[in-house]
């Protein structure tokens, strides 16, 4: 009875006010399951955005933005289907924020996104196979896919003069399409891999496989594994063989304890992490604090970088109706336009609505490329003298 | 044609791998042997009897260092073996009296005593990793090489370079110190040659007034010296870590079996057969045969029979072949 009175209060004052509305957007993550610990301060990061274009009053002719939360649970399609249904067809959002996990976010996409006409942009989904499934152009992603850190990885290693390099993988979904979209983009860039071979996490003794990595040879061992479980193995045996002395370390391979482990013999190798850098980092971090959650935690900032493209492009589009701004994404993300750093979406606001073009880039340095999605900001990193000192970003 | 070159590859990435590993499978071989011998069952808890070994080890390794005793450039390790040696041996006969001798008494079926080591198994994983957790332990300490690879290349020029690596010259002279103590015990000593006889018949072996208990607790004391030494040298020279003990089983009974199961001398040939057939058939041979051969006949491929991933198929593969073919295996044991 509550609701219904609500409701139609809020009806009877959006006829009153002419054009003001009550955007709605739907923030769908997995409150529960396995990503629990970080989607709190990934909604938070949202609802930040969506709170900071609502109080500005600038927003499609003062119109209030809420969120409007659901649970993903990050492994149930179904669940998350269900949830993702019940916010566009009962709640009424123009958005859906998420889902967090690939697997669910192509659930919605298919099922509720693409036959409603929903624009649906997730901060955390980072599946290759995302890149290539049906979207009717309403799929966008402000993390990078995993592919995207391959032929970062080939940029880097083909920058550096190397043309000869072996590549072992964790044997899993992670390892194999890390190693895969790395050797497809360095085989483009002239490079050979000598060989791409497999590696089980959890085995006390990996001189088999390097043996067989040292047979094919090169000058560069790519490690596509985990810094405390097999590529650690490997790049000790490595060592202590003499099968390989320069090693390339992504993500999984990042960390102190390979350092604390293995000294020295590491010196000369480098590798890439994901990272923002700069002041609109910092930025955001204090704005997180201030608004009592907690900036730093995965995806946090990708989340409110999420929320605040959709309303942009909203606002360029001059509607909430997602097949009218679905396009408007890309413009408002990248340049032409004047750069908009967090903190900074009420101006962005006031520049669109004066019809001129703005260049969002936001808490992670936002440049989307097609189909839809982040490039994402790469540290590259030599380890010298036992310390890792960085590089450049890509 | 580049001989040095090639033998020294070969060396480096086959031959010392590949006989360090043998002679750990080798020292696990001769404990399942030995149970096999006199007690006449599978002990399926030996890879965790060797965890076990390891474990305790570790934990006397570690108050010794905050002790601080050393052992100079080889691993404290060594000087902490021995005690752990006697607190296994006390657990072994331990369980054998509170599990093994009831069935023992009853006679049971070998297969009955099989299910019941299954059992001790399990609960030695669990014991093992309440201990000491499931991680990665490493307790080298010490010298780490004897020679290093890119030393020897610069020694001597070459474009392979050459490690050996402190753990497994310790290995073969443990395991060599172990076997050697293990046959004189055998062939030598009262209570050797009474194993002996039980082994071959017991109902003669009770009759000539043989003590049958006395013969079983030695054998777990043997064991437990053999299956901790075989663990401790494998972790110290590959690492530790609880669940890889468990999977060791695998190629330890292969061992065993294609050596003949009950004869302590075919135990040690298994165990390198074994391992120079899982290093040899997953090794990519490509270097040394480009060193080798004319540059005509040098391979393009890896050169390589079965990938890594394939390793304990290897292992898997001689098992049932022996079985299927030459049940009593290489040496005459008994058949299976």
């Amino acid at each position: 009875m509550k609701k219904l009175l609500l409701a139609s209060t809020a009806t009877a004052m959006l006829a009153g006010a002419a054009g003001a509305e009550e955007v709605k957007l739907g923030i769908i993550f997995g409150f529960t399951g396995p990503l629990e610990s970080i989607t709190p301060h990934m909604a938070a990061g949202a609802e930040l955005a969506m709170q900071e274009v609502s109080e500005s009053g600038l927003f499609l002719d003062g119109s209030t933005v809420t969120p409007i939360r659901a649970d993903s649970t990050c492994v149930d399609a179904s669940a998350a289907t269900a949830a993702a249904e019940r916010l566009v067809t009962s709640d009424g959002v123009k958005a859906i924020i998420g889902a967090d996990c690939s697997g669910v976010t192509g659930a919605i996409l298919q099922n509720v996104a693409r036959p409603q006409g929903i624009v649906q942009i997730s901060p955390s989904s980072t599946s290759p196979g995302l890149s290539e499934v049906e979207d009717d152009g309403l799929f966008f992603r402000t993390a990078p896919s995993d592919a995207r850190q391959g032929a970062v990885m080939a940029d880097i290693i083909s920058g550096r003069g190397t043309t000869d390099v072996a590549i072992t993988y964790t044997n899993n979904d992670y390892g194999k399409g890390l190693a895969d979209s790395f050797a497809a983009a360095f085989k483009e860039k002239g490079g050979n891999v000598t060989i791409s071979a497999a590696h089980d996490d959890g085995k006390a003794d990996y001189s088999a496989e390097v043996a067989a990595l040292a047979a094919a040879g090169g000058e560069l061992l790519v490690v596509a594994g985990y810094v405390d479980q097999g590529g650690r193995g490997i790049v000790q045996n490595a060592i202590d063989t003499g099968a390989f002395d320069t090693f390339y370390l992504p993500d999984g391979m990042y960390g102190p304890s390979l350092i604390e482990a293995i000294g020295d013999s590491l010196d000369g190798s480098y590798g890439d992490v994901p990272a923002a850098e700069g002041e609109n980092v910092d930025t955001y971090h204090e704005m997180a604090t201030a608004a009592g959650f907690d900036g730093t935690s995965s995806y946090a900032a990708e989340s409110y970088d999420a929320a605040a493209l959709v309303l942009l492009a909203m606002q360029a589009a001059k509607s909430s109706n997602g097949a009218d701004y679905k396009g408007k994404i890309m413009d408002v993300a990248n340049a032409p336009g004047e750069k908009i750093n967090p903190g900074e979406l009420a101006k962005a606001l006031e520049l669109i609505a004066a019809g001129q073009d703005v260049d969002y880039v936001g808490a992670t340095n936002v440049e989307m490329a097609e189909p839809g999605e982040s490039l994402g900001t790469f540290r590259e990193y030599d380890i010298t003298g036992g310390a890792v000192e960085t590089v450049g970003f890509r | 044609m580049d001989l040095l070159n090639a033998l020294v590859a070969f060396a480096n990435f086959v031959f010392i791998p590949a006989v360090a590993y043998g002679a750990q499978l080798a020292l696990g071989a001769l404990g399942v042997t030995l149970i096999y011998g006199i007690l006449r069952f599978s002990n399926f808890a030996h890879g965790d009897t060797m965890a076990f070994g390891t474990t305790l080890t570790i934990l006397i390794t570690v108050a010794m260092q905050g002790a601080g005793i050393g052992f100079g450039p080889l691993p404290t390790a060594l000087l902490a073996l021995p005690f752990a040696i006697v607190l296994t041996g006390i657990v072994l006969v331990g369980t054998d009296r509170a599990v093994y001798r009831f069935y023992r008494k009853q006679r049971a079926a070998p297969v009955i005593l099989t299910m019941v080591s299954l059992g001790v198994m399990f609960i030695m994983n669990g014991v093992v990793r309440f201990i000491i957790g499931v991680d990665d332990v490493t307790f080298a300490d010490g010298e780490r090489f004897v020679i290093g690879a890119r030393d020897f290349r610069d020694a001597t020029g070459l474009a392979e370079g050459l490690a050996i690596r402190t753990t497994q010259v310790i290995t073969l002279v443990v395991a060599a110190i172990a076997v050697a103590l293990l046959f004189w015990f055998l062939n030598r000593t009262r209570t050797g040659k009474s194993m002996r006889a039980f082994s071959d018949n017991e109902d003669l072996a009770l009759l000539s007034g043989i003590n049958p208990e006395r013969v079983v607790q030695v054998t777990w004391l043997i064991v437990a010296a053999l299956a901790t030494t075989a663990g401790v040298l494998y972790g110290l020279d590959k690492s530790f870590k609880a669940f890889t003990y468990f999977q060791l089983l695998l190629p330890i009974f292969a061992s065993a079996v294609v050596g003949g199961l009950g004869n302590p001398l075919g135990a040690i040939a298994g165990g390198f057969v074994i391992a120079f057939s899982e290093v040899g058939v997953t090794y990519a041979w490509k270097k040394v045969a480009t060193y080798v051969l004319p540059e005509s006949l040098a391979p393009d491929g890896l050169a390589q029979l079965l990938s890594t991933d394939y390793k304990f198929a290897v292992s898997f593969a001689i098992l049932i072949l022996v079985l299927l073919f030459m049940p009593t295996g290489l040496f005459k044991g008994k058949s299976v």
